[in-house]
Formats: C-alpha cells, structure tokens, sequence
C-alpha cells in the first residue's frame, strides 16, 4: 500500500478540516479525492505532501512513516492549482530544480529534462519564461517539474481548476494517458465529479471532514453508500421514500405497473436529445424525470398531462436522507 | 489527442492581458486641469530646481572645481558615501529579514510591529536625533556611558550619523519590500519545498530572485534619502569640520557664512544624485511590472 | 527585533520618559511657554493649511497623471518624486533660489510665514499624489460610464461615483502630508530664519533647546510631535482596515 492515513484530525481555528480520516491509496493508481469545495480533501493532501501538519494522526508513504517529516524529505510530487510556477526561471530550469537541489551531474540533468519536456509536449518551449506559456502549458510544466524528481506517489491539487473548459478536457484525458504510462502513484483533487469518474482508477468522497465512500468509479456511480454520495456524482430526484437518478424513473400514461405514483407533469423542457420533466405527484412531491425524446413524442406528453411513475428495474435507489430537500 | 496538444501549442503564447488604453475625452476640463498641474509643479518644483543648477554654473565648472580643492568639502562628501553605504547594507539586511517576518510568519504583537515601522517616516528628524542622544550620548545617555567605557562613541562621531541615517531611511526598504513578498505568495517556496530544496536553498534560489526588484527600488531610495538626511544628522553629529560634517550639514554651513556659490555647488551634487536616483527608479519600475 | 528595538523603540522611549521626568506639571508649563506654544500652533496651523491645498491640488495631479496623456507627462511623473529624494536642506535652497532675496521674479518671502508655507507645501507634494494614483489607476471605468449612461453629468459622477472611492487614498495621503509638515526641519533652516514667535518651527524650536542643553524641555515638545506621528500612523491602519474589509 502506498499512502496510509490514519486517524486524521486538523481543525483551522473552529473549523473541523479533517475528522478522523482513514484512507489507504494503493501503488500505482490513479486515485481521486472528490467532493465540495470546503470538504478537507486538499487539506488532506496537503498533509500527505508535508505542506500542512495534522493536529493528530499519522501517514506512511511506500512504508515509512512520514508523519514528522518535512516536506522537503517526502520525495512527493506536488502540483497546484495556481502552478507555482517559479517565474524567474525558464521553463527548463523549473524542470531541472529538484533536480539541481539533488546535485544530479550536469549531463544527467539536461538529459532528463528534454526526457521530461518531450513527454509534456514543451521541448520547443524550453527556453522561454513560464510568463510567456498558456495556463495548461504551465500546468504541464509544473507537471514535468513534479515528475522529474521520480517522486514515489504524485500529488495534484485541483490541478486543472484554474483553466478553461476546453483545455481542462484536453489535459484530463491527457494525465489519463501519462499515467498509463509512468505508473506512479497518483492522487488528485477535484470537486468535478466527471472529472473524477473519468479519468480515476479509484475515488475517495470526502465531504466535510469524513470520507463518505472509497470505490471504483461505477461501485460509486452504482452503489452509492448514502445520499450524498449518490446527490454529488450526479442528478438525484426522490420518489416516494427514496432517491434515484431522474432517468432512471419509468414514466407510462396509464397505470400499468403496481406501485406506480399518480402525478402531473408540470414542466417540460427538451435539451437536446432529452427531455426533462417535472412531475408534481398526489404525495406532494416534485419528481425530475427524464426521457428520451422519442419517448416523450410518443406518449403525446405536453404541460398538464397525467402520468404514472415507477423506479425502474435495476435503477440505483438510496434511501432517502431525513434532511433531503 | 497528442495532434490537438500540439496544435494548441502552436498558436501564439498568450500574453497576459494587456490594460485597454485609456479612453481621452479632451474637453476645455481637461485642458484646464493640465495646465493647473503643469504650473504649479513648474513654480514649485522645476523652476526652483532649475535655478539651483544654472545657480551652480553661473561662472562654469569653477565651483564644483572649487568643491574638491576644499579638503574638508572632500572629507565631507566622502563621509555622505560612507555612511549611506552603511545606511544601505544595515537597511537592506534587516529590511529583508523584517520583511520576511512580517509576511510570513504570525507571531503576537505583529500589527503593532508593523504600525511602529512606520514611525520614522512620520517622525520628526530633530526628534530622532534627539531620541539616540538620549539612549546613546557620551555623558549621560542610557548606554551611552556604558558603551563609552568600551571605547564606542556613538555620538558625535560616525555610528551616530549612521544609526540616525539608518533611523530614518528605515521603512523604505521594507515598504518597498512586504508587497512583493505578499504578492508572490509561499506556493512557489512550497513547490520548491516539495522539490526537496531546504530553508535556505528556497531562500537563495526562490525568494531572493522573485524579490530581487523590490530590493533594488528599496537600494535606490535608502540611498537617496541617506544621503539627503540632514536634521537627525545635525543633532547627532556635532558637525565637526572635516570630521562628522556630511555634505548636507556644509550647504547650510557654506550659505550661512556667505559661500553661496559653495552651497549651490554642494547643493547640486546632492540633487543630481537624488534625480539620478528616481529617474534610476522610473526607469527600472516598468520593466517589474511587465 | 532587537536591532529595532535598540535603534527605534528604546531611543523614542528615552524621548518620552524623560519629557514626563519632571512631572506633569513642569512638562506642561514646558509645552504651554510662548515661544513654544507659538512655534507649536505656527507648525500644525500651517501643516493643516498644507494638507488642505494638498488634497486639492494632489488629487487634480493624480487625476491629469491618470487620466490624461500629453507630451512631457512622465516629466511631471519625476517632478512629482523629486520633493522626496532631495535632502531637504537643499529644498530650502532650492526654493530660496526663485522666493529669496534674489529672486527672479521678485518675489522675497525669507524669513517670512509663507515661506514655511511653501516649505511645507514643497516637502509633502508627493504624499496625496503617490497615494490617490494607484487607486485611481484600478478604479473600474464601466462604473464611471454606467453613472454617464444614468444621466449623470461628469462633475456628478466625479463627485458620487470617483471621489468616495478615492477617499480612503485621500485621507491616508492627507495624514501622511500632515505628519511630514508637522515634522519638517531642514528645508526651513536657510528659508525661514527661525525667527521666535515669527517662522519658528517646533523642530527648530526642539533643536535650540537641545543646543542650549535644555534637554527636558526638547524631549517635551519632541513628545507632542510624536504623539501627533502615532495618531497619524494609527489613523493610517484604521484606513487601511477598512479599506481592506471593503475588500
């Protein structure tokens, strides 16, 4: 096991960071610390980078322990969500700091650098400012510099949260591929839920302070241990006494399943290939549900019709939390 | 999907954007408001400087010529470098380390810390020469008895015109300094942490350089205003000739006794060094912020 | 800290213990004596004068800096930073060359109460300037032509929209040319001739007692220009709080 977290605590002030945190991150995963912003996930990894002390707890890295050792001694490698990019320097000597700090032999150095630059797509750029590269250029390079130093787990701090839709896109996919190749164990922050099923071998949902579920993405998408996991990777609507993904909500005109709720539609909005609609039921609820747009046409649905609905078969259903809205 | 990344790095490096230029609605305001500024920095600013210099060159070189003949003018001038060389060394060191302190680390009493930093600025210059004579005065200071039995004049001699000079040009380095620090953030120091660098290593290959225009500016204006100090100076020094006399107490000295023309001439040293200063400055400031 | 304590903080309490060394009463006959009081009220009456044309005229400067663009602007842009990099006795001298009793214009105010005016008035050009520049170099345009495109005249938009956000800026630069004014010295030793209940300052005034090794009476006067120095420098943090949590 790579990372070892035990029994977490750091409080900033009154405010409870991290409560009682437990988590293992396994060798050569790519591992997502997910949840809202505010929850403690990077608190957590800061910790685990050395940047932040916990208030009690103790982590190992790759077997030893690390609990009381300085950031400078943890061989991670660490990215941030503002790059820390150091601006005076070019964008190959950036690479080559930790590098420098470690006294490897010239040569080496310049060798592994280009190595470095080449497979973060920059090698052209070696010699400029970071001030003269892009947002995902510098975060790329950031990157770079993090991996040169051969860090034992990698560590990335909403590392693409300061860059726009499209690039953040491009370089998700992007970090999915690099780390296929190099296999070093990497652990990151996101609160964007697609990005964390998207790009990550496991995820952890950490919301405030605890650890809500540790799963592969589809346990997560599929299992969700409680509602709020189950709310935070995705729509959630409440049907009767439980709450279940809008599409996931059989809907017929007549009353042909038993079980099924009497409801109006009330609203009914097409986006695309879907349509969406709100059902006000004979309970009083409000239901999202939604439909293909074929469906939708061949069931005549208009604002004002009456439907039936049912959880459909095989459809995810949590119990529904006392405090959901 | 490596095709799109390379394709994106073709396209022109984004700079940072830049401020949208100034839109000028020229009305008779602000011809108006142009011309009140212009005159009155011209009646109380550049004329008045203006006639120190042709002042100075009323009979060509002779005065400045004059001015190094004078073996006490020379002494004098001399004493001005030194001591604000010093004034620059102490500033720069302590201001870096005080700096430091304030930005980074959070310890009680800080904001009164930094209130109080602000006190030689606003302080008069008598009032600090008055203040060391009290703690370091030879006769009867707090420890200035003390030190004297060391053999260590501070005052009346040179450590006090350099500690008044320090006094005063004191927050310069700082102020020019703490905004930087605050703007560059710890993060680059934490990735260089995480790099492996240790305390100092951050501190020589991070903060130093990322600070580095800062301390430039701080250099340039403790110059100026060390070697431009003048009341703090006159209380501490007792102005012996060719001994503590600096540059500035011999203008006054050289006019009250009628040597214009020396006072202008001194005078117009002292400003070309304070005008090469700011231009120094003006010059340098753009390219910080670029 | 101990570096600054020994340079600033033990020699400033030095000044205080031993103005209160004689009790309160000797302290206030001390500050209250005629040529004293007069010298007090000549120094903080003229500073108050100062800082009044300052915010004025400092403001408009600021404003034509900012705002305006003209040949010769980075010109008046040293000219406003020379006040504060030249020695100040050499701003007297400075001033005495175009207002002494050699003027070019004939004018002659040595030796005069205007001359510690325009002393005052030289030395803290700079303050008012330096700090209304930057924050009106940040303020948000849109704002301004949103109040125009309200029906707002320009005058009116100066006055509701530009000046209470500049206000902060004022103060903290009026304050600062205050507490210069209040402590000037060198530029009036040529200028104003130090004459007692005439042109006398309350640094000259501190210094003569010094020179007459009066020292009791000096750290007396020097501890009223040093509470005014900490009143300003609290006034300072106050703006700088609240103008911190308008965020």
């Amino acid at each position: 096991m790579s990372i070892e977290v035990k029994g977490l605590n750091k409080k900033f002030g009154d405010f409870v960071a991290l409560d009682d945190v437990n988590v293992t991150i396994p060798t050569g995963q790519l591992t997502a610390l997910l949840g809202p912003s505010g929850g403690g996930k990077s608190t957590l990894l800061r910790i685990i980078a050395g940047l932040e002390k916990a208030d009690t707890g103790s982590v190992t890295i790759e077997g030893n322990e690390a609990t009381h050792l300085p950031a400078q001694k943890r061989n991670v490698g660490f990215v941030f969500q503002h790059y820390a990019v150091f601006k005076h320097m070019t964008v190959a000597k950036n690479v080559a700091f930790g590098l420098e700090i470690r006294k490897r032999p010239k040569d080496e150095i310049e060798h592994r650098v280009q190595e470095l630059l080449k497979l973060v797509h920059l090698s052209q750029f070696s010699h400029r400012l970071p001030s003269q590269l892009s947002g995902g250029q510098r975060q790329r390079m950031a990157l770079a510099r993090a991996l040169a130093v051969e860090p034992s787990v990698l560590l990335l701090d909403e590392p693409f949260g300061a860059l726009d839709a499209k690039v953040r896109k491009e370089l998700r996919d992007w970090l999915r591929r690099l780390h296929d190749d190099v296999h070093v164990t990497t652990v990151f922050v996101t609160h964007d839920q697609e990005e964390a099923l998207e790009v990550a071998d496991e995820i952890v949902v950490i919301n405030e302070g605890r650890v809500e579920q540790v799963g592969t993405p589809d346990q997560l998408y599929d299992e969700p241990a409680n509602d709020f996991v189950m709310s935070f990777l995705g729509e959630v609507t409440h049907l009767g006494g439980v709450s279940l993904r809008p599409h996931d909500i059989e809907l017929e005109t007549s009353p042909m399943l038993a079980g099924a709720v009497e409801g109006t539609v009330s609203r009914l909005v097409r986006i695309g290939f879907e349509v969406r609609l709100h059902v006000l039921t004979v309970d009083g609820d409000e239901v999202s549900v939604v439909v293909t747009r074929a469906h939708a046409r061949s069931l005549q649905l208009q604002e004002g019709s009456t439907v039936w609905l049912t959880p459909a078969a095989g459809a995810t259903v949590v119990p529904r939390m006392a405090t959901a809205v | 999907m490596a095709d799109t990344l390379v394709h994106a790095d073709a396209a022109p490096a984004p700079v940072e954007e830049r401020r949208r230029p100034p839109r000028v609605r020229k009305t008779p305001t602000t011809y108006v408001l142009r011309l009140v500024a212009a005159a009155y920095l011209f009646f109380l600013v550049a004329w008045p400087v203006s006639l120190v210099v042709t002042n100075t060159f009323d009979d060509g070189f002779s005065s400045i010529q004059a001015l190094f003949e004078d073996p006490d003018m020379v002494v004098a001038l001399q004493l001005s470098a030194y001591v604000a060389v010093w004034s620059v060394v102490i500033n720069t060191l302590f201001g870096v380390g005080i700096s430091l302190l304030l930005v980074r680390k959070e310890f009680p009493g800080k904001r009164v810390l930094n209130a109080l930093l602000d006190i030689p600025l606003s302080v008069s210059p008598i009032v600090v020469g008055l203040a060391l004579v009290l703690v370091y005065g030879g006769r009867n200071g707090w420890f200035g008895p003390f030190l004297l039995d060391l053999g260590f004049q501070v005052i009346f001699s040179t450590p006090g015109i350099i500690m008044a000079t320090t006094f005063v040009a004191l927050p310069l380095m700082i102020r020019e300094i703490v905004p930087v620090l605050e703007e560059i953030g710890i993060e680059q120091e934490q990735a260089a942490e995480s790099l492996g660098a240790n305390g100092l290593q951050r501190f020589w290959r991070i903060t130093l350089p990322s600070i580095k225009w800062g301390i430039v500016y701080g250099v340039v204006l403790t110059l100026a205003r060390s070697l431009g100090e003048f009341g703090a100076v006159k209380v501490v020094s007792g102005n012996v000739l060719g001994q503590t006399r600096t540059a500035t107490l011999a203008v006054e000295e050289k006019y009250l006794n009628f040597d214009q023309q020396g006072a202008y001439a001194t005078a117009f040293l002292l400003a070309m060094v304070s005008v090469a200063c700011i231009v120094v400055v003006a010059i340098i400031r753009p390219k910080n912020h670029a | 800290m101990i570096w600054f304590s020994a340079l600033v903080l033990i020699p400033l309490m030095a000044v205080v213990v031993t103005a209160i060394d004689g009790g309160w009463d000797v302290f206030w006959s001390t500050v209250t004596n005629g040529q004293t009081a007069a010298a007090i009220k000549l120094t903080v009456f003229t500073a108050l004068g100062v800082t009044v044309v300052n915010v004025f005229m400092g403001t408009l400067i600021a404003w034509v800096l900012v705002r305006d663009r003209f040949w010769g602007k980075s010109v008046l842009e040293v000219m406003i930073d020379i006040p504060f990099a030249l020695p100040t006795i050499v701003a007297g001298l400075v001033l005495l060359s175009l207002y002494g009793n050699d003027s070019p214009v004939g004018i002659d105010i040595a030796n005069q109460r205007p001359a510690v005016f325009l002393a005052f008035l030289f030395v803290t050009l700079p303050f008012v300037v330096r700090m209304v520049q930057p924050v009106l170099e940040e303020l948000d345009r849109d704002v301004e032509e949103a109040a125009a495109s309200l029906g707002a005249s320009r005058f009116t938009t100066f006055r509701r929209i530009v000046l209470p956000s500049l206000a902060p800026a004022i103060t903290a630069g009026a304050a600062l040319s205050f507490a210069r004014g209040v402590s000037e010295y060198g530029s009036l030793v040529l200028l104003s001739g130090n004459l007692p209940f005439k042109t006398e300052v309350t640094s000259v005034r501190i210094l003569s007692s010094i020179e007459n090794d009066n020292v009791p009476a000096a750290a007396a006067v020097a501890t009223v220009l040093l509470v005014i120095s900490l009143a300003v420098i609290v006034l300072l943090n106050v703006i700088q709080r609240r103008v911190a949590a308008r965020g």
